[in-house]
Formats: structure tokens, C-alpha cells, sequence
């Protein structure tokens, strides 16, 4: 058995189209040669702007690396054409945007309770609806977190330049492989389109993951049991004459329905939930400036964290005691660190392109006597450092 | 009394055990589905092990999975095909087989039952038509016939049903044969067939839900449901001659269609190989 990408030749064939060094290009692109090298092998997709990009590079390179490209007829084919190929073996991504993650809601929570691994990139842009469709925002923060229905964890990662969205998205690969989860990339319409620096590495230092695969004929007759106690179970792939039952409908260890018992839609749902609790440190990451002796925290996540970092900056040199805690991984929240932080922090600032969705996170780490406050825009322009500076000076 | 039942069965190799006796009403037409799906591949001599077999949602849906004994992916309702076509595209030299009802298949899932026909992925789907939505209680169907009652069309159904096996046959598939539970040696045949079809294949089985559907159209028991069947099937050659008047509430049974057109899973690693071809990129 085998994970596709995996192959030796693989290497080979990196090394050969990709050569280290500088590029100028899109965050989208880096994306999308972020997942090749992470060893996303097959993504089925549909277009929509701000992502389309990403789809446009995997459909120019994958086939050079023997992996396949696939328009859907929709988001939620795409979705499910993906989880399909996922149990096939294959690391599998898909890019979207506002709308198009709304259609794959249904299937992203099947991805979730059949424990398919899998990357769904959100090119976040502007909404409700069609909304400004060119445009970039960070709207999408609750909808990554509650998109589908029931009770279910889900890990989301967010990158803050185009160099940070081509690790970041072999991070989410990784973490997708090590937790047999679904992860979601939330990133942005504004950083997807921007053009900049962006250095590829070699391929030996890329550090790459892969989904535990049943040891033996037991494990494999168990698919979603929990042999080696750290809540993820190996995975069966299809093909290998496991006669492997994968359903959406609450199942037992076998992967035979049962919807009927209470404990065993308990033992599964709790089981998701502890594995991706209990395995913070697979994907719990965060980013820091200036925290030690700041009195005002900025929090800020994605595409704003880098005005705001140039504010942070800007606001020392005027000799404000001010700091930036950036979560890269934003869904499960980094609750401990934040608590920590606000602590110590007279005043928190939490900057976003939205009116105010991460804030409702931070707020419930954040003791009353501290002045918590949003700095927010929407209509599709990014925060400038300035406006974030503004508001500094306010509270400082 | 049930363990002898299976033990007598010759066709139990094929079925998970564990999951029987199977959720299907007493008469429902997907037992006949099954045992002709299960007689197909013991006539075809297939190993289970080279088949994956993928479903919606719906009573229909549960015929193969989790029933069958082989790989099952047992999906969202309407997305058996698009999961199915990344099963296939992974899994190119097994057999991938969808089997789910015509609400499942035809009404959520109609955009992707077509496109999977245009691309002509190499796949075979069996389509239970019964008229109804029978999981959820018997509400109107895309396929409920002009007139029918049903939970949710209690006076009468104004609505025309799709003709699901010549849509299909139009958007791009190889194979499209009709057939009712009523013509099980002929559905075994035609199943046969679309399994070793290299592209997209279609069976359309008309089949009876006496609980959700024969009830409310004074059809109670299995039996009158097939003579139903029986009494309005119109082979196709004789359809051709045949009025659309004439063949209103008539059940055309047979090959629809029988072609060969390339195949998306043997063009995608056509292609693949063309470029890796042009860039230089083979293997030493
Ligand atoms: C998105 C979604 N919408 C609705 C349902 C409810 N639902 C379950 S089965 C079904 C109808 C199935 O009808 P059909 O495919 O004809 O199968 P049958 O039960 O008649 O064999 C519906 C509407 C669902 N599960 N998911
Ligand atoms: S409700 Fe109808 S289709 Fe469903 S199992 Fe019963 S008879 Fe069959």
C-alpha cells in the first residue's frame, strides 16, 4: 500500500521542474506548489474567483508529476470526487471561495465523521453572497469552524504572506495526514492575488507526513477503532480487499452502522473531538512579536497580521509598550497562550477584515477589567498600518 | 429461522453478514436488485476484492452498502457518482459500481448522474426507480408518474417524471438499459453487460415499493406492483413505433443504447503521459 506521491520518483521529478531558489509570484500559486510538495497528487475542483488560480496551476502541473487535475460539475462534486480519491490513497486538495465553501459544507462534516484526510483551501472574499466577488475578506472565520451541523472539531490554518501560504498549506497536508482529518486553509482574496518574493526549497526540506496505515489484517478489519490509543485510527484504503464499510451514518468500530445506540454515536463523536483536543501539539501554532512586556495586545490573524505587525513596529519607535499575537492555526484556538497573554495585557485590539469574528474567540480568554476592542474594515481594501497605528495611540 | 435462510442462499458469499437480515420491507424490490447484482458478478466470476461499490442515500441506497460483501462508500444523499469518480480516477483497473434510487440519483444528484454520462467515466450505475421517495415516507418523486398520489401530491401529481434512461443515454453514455423487477433474468443480463462496458454505464430498475408508493396507488401487495410492470412494459423496438400518446404510462424496457466512446479515467492517463512525454519528464 501506498500513499500516491509517495513513489520515489517523485523526488526525482521535484527536483527536475521546480529548482530552489527565488520566484515572484502569486499566493495562489504558492499555494497550489505548496500542496505538490506536501504530495498532493489529485484535487478536483471548481472555478471561482479569487481561488481559480490555484486550480489553473494544478491543472498546468500535476499531470508532469503523474497526478490528476479534475473540473467538477460544482463545488460538492468536487468535494466528494476528493474524498473518494482520498480513500484511494492519494493526498487530495481542493481550492474555493465563499460560495463554493458553502456548497461543500454537507461534505466537509462527511469528511469529518468517515475520518478522511484531505486539505480544503478558502480563498476568502467578500459576502454575504455574491458580495464583491474580486474582492478579498476574512469572513469566513466561523463559517471554517460551524460550516456543517452536529458537534465536530475542525483544524483550520491560516497563512499571512504568499511565502508563509506555501508552508503553511504543507502544514495543513501534515496535519490532515497525522489526525485523518479534514484541515481547512483560510486564506484571502488579497494575499492570493499579491505577487512577491517566494522561495522554493529543495525537497529534502520539506518535512512531509503520511496517514497511518493498518499494520496487520486486525486493524484493518477496524477502521475507525483506536488501536494505538491516540484517537486516530489507521486507515484501510480501498482496493486491498479489506472489504472496508465507510458511511456518513454514525458507525461502530467496523464501520457498520448503528444510529440506534446512544454509546456508540458517543464513543465516535467523543473520539473525534479527543483526538484532534489530545493532539494540540500535531497543529497548535501561533506567531509572536513584542509580547514580553506588552500592555497592549494586538491580535490578528491572516492577511491583517502584516499591517498589523507594521504598526506594532511603528508604535514602539513612539516608545508604545505594544505586541502581536498572531494564531496561525486558527481553529482550534490557541486558548492557553491567549489566556496568558491577556494576563498580562491592559488593552487587546483584535484587527480583522470583518465586523468583528475572531474577536468573539479572543473575548472568551480575555478577563472583564481588560479593554477589548475590534479594529475592522470591510469593503474588500485591506487594513493600512496606519489605521491599525490609530488605534493603538487610542488606547495607549 | 434466519441463520437457515442464509445458510441456504448460495449468493450469501457476497454479503456481509454482520449486516443482516437487510432494513428493506418485506416485497421492496431492492432484494431482487440485490440477488441479480450479486448473480451478475457470480456469473461474471468477479472477485469482490476488485470492486468498489459506492451509494447515496435512500432505502435503495442500502442494497449494496453496506449489504455487499467489498469495498462501500456509503455517501451524502445525491454525491454517489461524484465520490465514485474519485474512487475510479484512484482505483482505475477496479470495477466501480454505484448503486442507489432514482431520488438519490435523479433529483439531488441529476447534475452529476449527467455529467459523469458526458465524461463517460468508465463506471456502472444501477438506478432503483420507485417511483418515490421511500426512506422518508413516500413524498413525490422526480420520477412519480403523472397523476400518482403521494404524500406530498395527495389530490394528484402534476408534475411529469424524467425519463431517466434516455436523458442519460442523450448526455454521452456507452450503456443504458431499462428493465423492472419483473425481468430478472434480462436485468442480470444487462448488468452483465454494463460491468464490462468500458465507460458509463446506466441500469434503470423499475422497481416496486408497495409500503411508500403501491399503497397510496391502489397497489398493496408486491405481486400487483409487478403485474403493474408486467402489463405496461413495451420493449424498445417496439416502442419506436409507437406514439408518444401510446407509450404515455408505459414502461420502455431494454438496451437504450450501446456504443463506445473514449473513456475520461484511459484519456486522463493518456494525457498524463503525453505530458510528462513532452517535458521530458519519464523515468530513465
Ligand atoms: C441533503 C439531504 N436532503 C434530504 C435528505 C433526506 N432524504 C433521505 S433519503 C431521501 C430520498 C431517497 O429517495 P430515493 O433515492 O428515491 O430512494 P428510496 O428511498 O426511494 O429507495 C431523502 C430526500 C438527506 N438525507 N440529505
Ligand atoms: S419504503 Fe419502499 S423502497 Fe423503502 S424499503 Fe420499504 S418498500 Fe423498499
Amino acid at each position: 500500500m501506498i500513499i500516491r506521491g509517495d513513489e520515489p520518483d517523485q523526488v526525482r521529478l521535484i527536483r527536475k521542474l521546480y529548482k530552489p531558489g527565488n520566484y515572484f509570484m502569486q499566493g495562489n500559486e504558492a499555494v497550489a506548489y505548496g500542496a505538490i510538495f506536501a504530495g498532493c497528487r489529485f484535487y478536483a475542483g471548481y472555478p471561482i474567483t479569487p481561488s481559480s488560480e490555484i486550480a489553473e496551476t494544478m491543472a498546468r502541473e500535476l499531470p508532469k508529476l503523474g497526478g490528476y487535475y479534475l473540473q467538477m460539475e460544482d463545488e460538492i462534486g468536487s468535494i466528494a470526487a476528493m474524498i473518494g480519491a482520498s480513500w484511494t490513497g492519494f493526498k487530495v486538495m481542493t481550492a474555493t471561495a465563499g460560495p463554493g465553501f458553502s456548497l461543500m459544507q454537507e461534505n466537509l462534516g462527511y469528511a469529518v465523521m468517515t475520518e478522511t484526510p484531505l486539505v480544503l483551501v478558502d480563498v476568502q472574499r467578500s459576502g454575504p453572497s455574491t458580495g464583491q466577488a474580486t474582492k478579498g475578506a476574512q469572513g469566513d472565520f466561523f463559517q471554517a469552524r460551524w460550516g456543517t451541523h452536529g458537534d465536530h472539531p475542525i483544524v483550520a490554518v491560516s497563512p499571512t504572506s504568499g511565502q508563509d501560504a506555501f508552508w503553511e498549506t504543507i502544514r495543513a497536508f501534515n496535519i490532515s495526514e497525522r489526525l485523518r482529518t479534514p484541515v481547512v486553509v483560510l486564506f484571502d482574496g488579497v494575499l492570493a492575488h499579491t505577487r512577491e518574493q517566494i522561495k522554493i526549497p529543495d525537497i529534502e526540506e520539506v518535512e512531509i507526513a503520511y496517514r497511518k496505515l493498518p499494520r496487520n489484517e486486525e486493524e484493518a478489519k477496524l477502521p475507525f477503532g483506536d488501536p494505538h490509543g491516540d484517537g486516530v485510527p489507521p486507515m484501510p484504503l480501498f482496493g486491498h480487499g479489506y472489504f472496508t464499510h465507510v458511511t456518513g451514518s454514525t458507525h461502530k468500530e467496523n464501520g457498520l452502522r448503528d444510529v440506534y445506540t446512544p454509546d456508540v454515536h458517543e464513543r465516535l463523536v467523543r473520539r473525534i473531538h479527543r483526538k484532534i483536543e489530545k493532539n494540540r501539539e500535531v497543529y497548535e501554532k501561533y506567531e509572536e512579536h513584542f509580547t514580553e512586556d506588552a500592555e497592549i495586545l494586538i491580535v490578528s490573524w491572516g492577511v491583517t497580521a502584516r499591517p498589523a505587525l507594521g504598526a506594532v513596529l511603528k508604535a514602539r519607535e513612539e516608545g508604545i509598550n505594544v505586541g502581536l499575537f498572531v494564531p496561525k492555526t486558527v481553529h482550534p484556538f490557541p486558548a492557553e497562550r491567549m489566556r496568558e497573554l491577556a494576563k498580562k495585557a491592559r488593552a487587546i485590539l483584535v484587527a480583522e477584515m470583518n465586523l468583528g469574528q475572531m474577536i468573539i474567540e479572543v473575548e472568551r480568554y480575555v478577563n472583564d477589567d481588560v479593554l477589548l476592542k475590534g479594529v475592522n474594515k470591510i469593503g474588500g481594501v485591506p487594513l493600512t498600518v496606519e489605521e491599525i497605528l490609530r488605534e493603538i495611540r487610542g488606547v495607549a | 429461522m434466519a441463520k437457515k435462510i442464509y445458510s441456504t442462499y448460495p449468493m450469501v458469499k457476497y454479503l456481509r453478514k454482520e449486516a443482516l437480515p437487510t432494513a428493506l420491507c418485506p416485497g421492496c424490490g431492492g432484494g431482487t436488485v440485490l440477488n441479480a447484482f450479486a448473480n451478475a458478478i457470480d456469473q461474471l466470476k468477479l472477485d469482490p476484492r476488485d470492486l468498489v461499490v459506492v451509494s447515496g442515500i435512500g432505502c435503495s441506497a442500502w442494497i449494496a452498502s453496506p449489504y455487499f460483501l467489498a469495498d462501500t462508500l456509503h455517501t451524502t444523499h445525491g454525491r454517489a457518482i461524484a465520490f465514485a469518480t474519485g474512487v475510479k480516477v484512484g482505483l482505475p483497473d477496479k470495477k466501480v459500481v454505484v448503486i442507489s434510487g432514482d431520488g438519490d440519483l435523479a433529483s439531488i444528484g441529476g447534475n452529476h448522474l449527467l455529467h459523469a454520462a458526458r465524461r463517460n467515466i468508465d463506471m456502472t450505475v444501477i438506478l432503483v426507480n420507485n417511483f418515490i421517495y421511500g426512506m422518508t415516507g413516500g413524498q413525490v418523486a422526480p420520477t412519480t408518474p403523472f397523476g400518482a398520489k403521494t404524500t406530498t401530491s395527495p389530490y394528484r401529481n402534476i408534475e411529469h417524471p424524467l425519463q431517466i434512461s434516455e436523458t442519460v443515454a442523450a448526455a454521452g453514455a456507452s450503456y443504458v438499459a431499462r428493465w423492472t423487477t419483473a425481468h430478472v433474468y434480462q436485468l442480470i443480463e444487462s448488468i452483465k453487460k454494463a460491468l464490462q462496458v468500458k465507460g458509463f454505464s446506466l441500469v434503470e430498475v423499475i422497481s416496486q415499493c408497495p409500503v411508500q408508493y403501491g399503497r397510496r396507488n391502489r397497489m398493496k401487495e408486491p405481486a400487483e406492483m409487478l403485474r403493474w410492470f408486467l402489463k405496461n412494459s413495451v420493449p424498445v423496438s417496439k416502442a419506436k413505433n409507437m406514439s408518444p400518446e401510446e407509450l404515455e404510462g408505459k414502461f420502455i424496457i431494454g438496451e437504450i443504447i450501446n456504443r463506445q466512446r473514449p473513456e475520461f479515467t484511459e484519456e486522463l492517463n493518456k494525457l498524463i503521459d503525453e505530458v510528462q512525454e513532452h517535458f521530458g519528464l519519464k523515468g530513465e
